[in-house]
């Protein structure tokens, strides 16, 4: 199919206001993290005087260093977690004959829709009661919880497509199930494992209501819930550079990981969790 | 042991169930075992706790007096449900939730379009496309925000040095502004997998047949994609349903802007109130129930999953 000039402009022209409206936002926040407080009371769009100065406030300040650094161990471990539960329940579903495999499914989809302020409450009032309140556990469980769903559908669709044949060859050579599912398939799966490990964790990098509300002090809390909790530098400074800044560095992550992943989001968001 | 013949999953399924050889069963122990980690999690976080929720809503129970928690049946319903509060939560979360899903869908396809269809460029638009899906929403909103800050925001500077989010309408039309930039290409990304599914000869054959691009889009491209819109409505919807991030952020809830998850939250941490908290969780879940199930009986959506279940 030749392209026409007309075509060509159209698409330029589409890629270009796709590009601004995404781009200018996030600009926006970037400029605003380089602005000095001075700076911050004008509304223009790139900075008057340039500085690092909120970055090297956030930076060393532990009521953002610790949460980041929570935000990672909490993202890392649930997501590993719950890709492993993942695994295991979804290539019980793709592959092997058992009851309630409907049963699964359709409480992973209920759990994907589950308004999480519903579970805030009795969350809070139960963690309290068994000290997981404020705890890493304490957030990692629910992270787990939530995480599983996405993983589940999109592991389930990746094993599908995996030959079964070589499964079946590996038990003709005498490998047990466990295996085959170990030896064989596991590698096999490794690509979509990823797929969903990425998901899973910028669900956990995102998460803020649980952040907030289940946690208390630094000691548990994650990069967007401390974001919330900022204070400027003394009582009469506006939080709006430090902010800004802490903004950036949690988002940086996720333009690293969409670039290198770009691919791998997309398959695993159309083909697993909506085989409509 | 039978040898079952080696056909796909289907043939499978249809075996009759009695005589269970030692390999099937083997098999079935094997899957019970593989689930029941992910299972027991599902069920500790989310079905214990709800259950725990119900219990808590029946109970007058607020945390600043702990020693007098008393059963008090279904007053709690009735305190939210006679409450203009909860009226008005629920209102503003309708409106959030049909405005930023129609906007949504409307943009979503188009940028749907622009992913799979661009002739350059795509692999970069498409990374692009995915920053908002994938940036932190409480990061963006704090971007919303400044922006709309007299004097210190430029788009406030746009429109007269403006205070939008000290009155109603406007903060909740730039709530939704929020949420639209944020989830579009979720949306854009569920549609994708439907745009794909429409075979590319007949689109080839209609324009042939001297279709406008409008009339292949309204005949051809929407009919066979329904099923793919419907799903994404319903996480849409359900997930716009329970905005919480936005609002926190953009105006604590004031001005009348409060969401259902504002108010729960509310209740909980500023009135300490669990009973109360709880009624009104589980007055959220059962909207966001029946709002699942009008998508799945009333539209027919074929819930995601059901063929892997087979």
């Amino acid at each position: 199919m030749a392209t026409t000039t007309r075509q060509k402009a159209g698409w330029g022209a589409a890629n270009t206001v796709t590009f601004v409206v995404i781009a200018i936002p996030l600009l926006w926040i970037a400029s605003l993290s380089f602005k000095t407080p001075a700076a911050i009371a004008d509304p223009s769009f790139w900075p008057a005087q340039w500085t690092w100065g909120n970055y090297r406030g956030i930076l060393t300040n532990s009521t953002f260093v610790r949460p980041l650094f929570n935000s990672i161990g909490i993202g890392l471990i649930a997501t590993f977690i719950a890709v492993v539960f993942a695994s295991m329940a979804a290539y019980a579903v793709a592959r092997l004959t058992m009851p309630g495999k409907r049963l699964i499914v359709a409480g992973a989809l209920l759990i994907s829709i589950f308004p999480q302020i519903s579970l805030v409450t009795p969350l809070y009032s139960i963690e309290r009661s068994i000290g997981l309140f404020n705890t890493w556990p304490g957030l990692i469980i629910p992270y787990i919880a939530f995480g599983l769903p996405m993983a589940v559908y999109i592991l389930a669709a990746f094993f599908q497509q995996i030959p079964w044949q070589l499964e079946r060859a590996a038990k003709v050579d005498g490998a047990t199930p466990w295996q085959a599912f170990t030896k064989v398939i596991a590698p096999l799966a490794a690509p979509g494992m990823v797929t969903s490990a990425i998901l899973v964790f910028m669900f956990c990098w995102n998460e803020f209501l649980f952040a907030i509300s289940l946690t208390s002090t630094t000691s548990a809390r994650t990069a967007p819930a401390a974001l919330a909790f900022f204070s400027g530098g003394s009582q009469f400074t506006t939080p709006t550079g430090p902010i800004a800044a802490a903004a950036v560095v949690i988002t940086i992550p996720i333009i690293i990981f969409v670039s290198v992943f770009q691919r791998r989001i997309v398959s695993g968001l159309t083909s697993g969790a909506v085989k409509g | 042991m039978t040898v079952a013949p080696p056909g796909e999953a289907p043939a499978r399924h249809r075996r009759k169930k009695p005589p269970l050889s030692e390999g099937a069963r083997a098999e079935r122990k094997l899957g019970l075992l593989l689930c029941a980690p992910a299972v027991i999690v599902m069920i500790g976080v989310a079905a214990y706790p709800i259950c725990y929720a119900v219990y808590l809503s029946l109970q007058k129970y607020n945390l600043a007096f702990p020693n007098a928690v008393k059963f008090v049946g279904l007053s709690n319903y009735g305190a939210v449900l006679s409450s203009p509060y909860w009226w008005q939560a629920l209102k503003v979360t309708v409106i959030i939730t049909i405005f930023s899903v129609l906007f949504e869908l409307i943009f979503g396809m188009a940028l749907a379009e622009v992913m799979f269809r661009t002739i350059f460029g795509r692999g970069f638009m498409r990374t692009i496309a995915l920053i908002p899906y994938g940036i932190v929403t409480v990061a963006a909103a704090y971007g919303w925000l400044y922006a709309w800050t007299p004097n210190e925001g430029y788009l406030s500077a746009l429109f007269n040095n403006g205070a939008p989010l000290t009155s109603t309408v406007p903060s909740l039309a730039i709530i939704i502004l929020a949420e639209v930039w944020k989830t579009t290409p979720f949306m854009a990304l569920l549609l994708l997998s439907g745009l794909a599914q429409v075979p590319g000869d007949l689109e080839k054959a209609a324009r042939v047949d001297g279709a406008t691009w409008w009339q292949r889009f309204t005949r051809i491209t929407l009919p066979l994609m329904k099923p793919a819109i419907l799903v994404a409505l319903l996480f849409r919807s359900a997930d716009a349903f329970r905005i919480f991030d936005n609002i926190y952020v953009l105006t604590g809830g004031g001005h009348n802007t409060y969401s259902v998850s504002i108010l729960g939250y509310d209740n909980l941490f500023s009135a300490l109130n669990l009973g109360i908290g709880s009624a009104i969780s589980i007055l959220i879940f059962i909207c966001v129930a029946i709002m699942a199930g009008v998508f799945i009986w009333g539209f027919g959506v074929k819930a995601p999953g059901a063929d892997l279940a087979k």
